[in-house]
């Protein structure tokens, strides 16, 4: 496999194309707007916590393929979990995407969103997986 | 002279730039992305060198051999560029880039005694355009709410041409800024006409030249135009060096932006006296490598001969153009017909501007995306962000069409392609 098909795999492409958890949220009680400046890509995402776990979300917003999918991947994920946990999975997430290609997300844990792994090794990407994880981060702190 | 720039031309010119024949990701670069930065011929590396190896020393600032060389280098820079886009060399200020250019004149305005002739007022009216590139319109704006004037805008129509029946340039105008091409649509403006309409109503003219300078003729005296912009690095030059024109009797009649030492005649602890323009705008040590680097520059662009230089430009246009509209699902911005340079932006129905440019990227073809620092006018298209492909005199008729093959093929890796 090509870099280019490890990065742009055909799961990712659909979750693009027909991306999980692309709603509005009715009464959340926190929420996100992040914004990459370089290319103008946003993402608003809603979280209703109720007793330290995360009962629902739903996240807007529009940009490149790898921000859509990483959004869709994340809704899937997080939801149900105790914020706890998400936070844990927020920090593998972070870091996996930081390290240059060198370390890779667990499968047991991060499921279909493994196939985000392609993206550490493309730099100037990290910050268009990361913004829907940058939102969350923000949403649960407030 | 032929006068048209040949493949033999351009592969003698290619020869002069060593970063056109590296590669990235195990490709060739094709590099379509001068309109954020261009590349540097040797000639102009080999100046900025040079100095450095064997005259480098602080201008108007010292009696020792080499301060007075490097000074007269320095004033030789000036004079050349003044040549070159028409001006003369006392309404040349050096500035780091176009930005600062804009933001040393919005200050200059603003730092007026009350009262000025020049001094803008609650009730007077800045005048930009909607297709700006912000460094040309945040400044305006920053001026505006100094001084309490209106900020107004002369709006796009649906395809991004000027619509100039609905601008609003009237009798409270005072300034009226907009750039000669723009970097989103590489169409040429209106120059004549906004001029007239500025001056008619006794409003200073601001051009941005960025995009211009690069690629057509310029004669400012013959534009009419009060001040102008431009950015070396966009134009064969190293980063840190652009100018600011300003006709003289303006230059003199504003007081300075920054200040410190280069820039006064006699100071006491209480105040100071300051320098006639272009000095006045010309604080602290200056730029002396990148300024006759820039001189380099634009005898590069003229050995050449800016009209081939122009004219290679309008084909590359057209080949981008006709290329790009050819290609199914692909939306090209600007208006048909118009004069542009060897510039164009394009969304690519159903794939973002970011994956069509890691997509060409991959093939070793560099692009920029995103709104390119415009976001008024991308908002009033429709879109957030455009791919954006632009040549110099160093692109090659065969590096466009490897480029056009790319975009297409992006639709069937992103499986939009019908
Ligand atoms: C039309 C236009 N104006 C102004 C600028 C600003 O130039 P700089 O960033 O070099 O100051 C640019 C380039 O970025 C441009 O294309």
């Amino acid at each position: 496999m090509s870099d280019l098909d490890g990065l742009y795999q055909q799961l990712i492409l659909d979750h693009a194309k027909n991306p999980h958890g692309r709603v509005p949220l009715d009464s959340p009680t926190s929420q996100s707007h992040q914004v990459n400046p370089t290319c103008g890509d946003e993402v608003t995402l809603s979280l209703r916590v109720e007793n330290g776990v995360i009962e629902a979300i739903g996240w807007e917003g529009h940009g490149c393929s790898i921000s859509q999918a990483s959004a869709s991947l994340l809704a899937t994920l997080v939801d149900t979990l105790p914020v706890a946990e998400a936070e844990s999975l927020l920090e593998e997430f972070r870091t996996a995407m930081r390290s240059r290609g060198q370390i890779e997300l667990d499968e047991d844990r991060f499921g279909d969103a493994i196939a985000l792994n392609g993206v550490s090794k493309y730099v100037a990407r990290v910050k268009c997986a990361m913004l829907p994880w940058v939102a969350l981060e923000h949403a649960m702190a407030g | 002279m032929q006068p048209t720039l040949t493949e033999a031309d351009v592969a003698m010119i290619r020869a002069d730039f060593p970063i056109l024949s590296t590669e990235v990701n195990g490709r060739p670069l094709v590099y379509l992305d001068s309109g954020a930065t261009s590349q540097k011929p040797l000639s102009v590396l080999d100046t900025e060198r040079d100095f450095y190896l064997s005259r480098n020393s602080a201008v108007h600032r010292g009696a020792h051999t080499l301060a007075a060389l490097a000074t007269e280098e320095f004033e030789e820079a000036r004079e050349k560029v003044a040549r070159f886009v028409g001006a003369s060399a006392d309404e040349i200020v050096w500035t780091s880039n176009a930005t600062e250019g804009v933001n040393l004149v919005a200050y200059a305005l603003s730092n007026l005694p009350a009262g000025s002739e020049l001094a803008l007022v609650p009730g007077d009216e800045i005048v930009v355009t909607e297709l700006e590139h912000h460094a040309n319109l945040i400044p305006w704006q920053q001026l505006a709410q100094r001084t309490g004037a209106t900020l107004r805008f002369i709006p796009v129509d649906d395809e991004g041409a000027l619509d100039l029946e609905r601008a609003p340039i009237t009798d409270r105008t005072r300034v009226v800024a907009f750039s000669h091409v723009s970097n989103v649509l590489g169409v040429v403006n209106p120059v004549a006409e906004l001029v007239a309409r500025a001056h008619a109503v006794g409003a200073l003219v601001m051009l941005d030249a960025c995009q211009s300078a690069p690629h057509l003729p310029l004669d400012l005296h013959a534009l009419d135009v009060d001040f102008a912009v431009l950015s070396g690095h966009k134009m064969l030059a190293p980063t840190g060096i652009g100018v600011l024109y300003g006709r003289n009797r303006l230059l003199n009649e504003l007081p300075p932006f920054l200040t410190g030492g280069s820039m006064i005649t006699t100071v006491t602890m209480e105040s100071a006296s300051f320098l006639p323009a272009p000095q006045r705008f010309e604080a602290g040590t200056q730029r002396v490598s990148q300024a006759i680097a820039l001189a380099a520059a634009v005898d590069y662009l003229t050995g050449i001969g800016m009209e081939r230089v122009a004219e290679h430009g309008s084909r590359m246009s057209r080949q981008l153009i006709d290329g790009l509209s050819a290609i199914d699902g692909v939306r090209v911005l600007g208006a048909r017909g118009a004069q542009r340079v060897g510039l164009a932006s394009f969304a690519v129905e159903g794939i973002h501007a970011h994956d069509v440019g890691q997509f060409l990227d991959d093939r070793g073809i560099a692009v920029r995306v995103g709104h390119h620092c415009a976001q008024p006018l991308h908002r009033r298209l429709g879109l957030t962000s455009t791919t954006r492909a632009s040549g110099s005199v160093y692109t090659t008729e065969a590096e466009i069409d490897f480029f056009l093959e790319a975009v297409a093929d992006s639709r069937a890796f992103f499986g939009v392609a019908s």
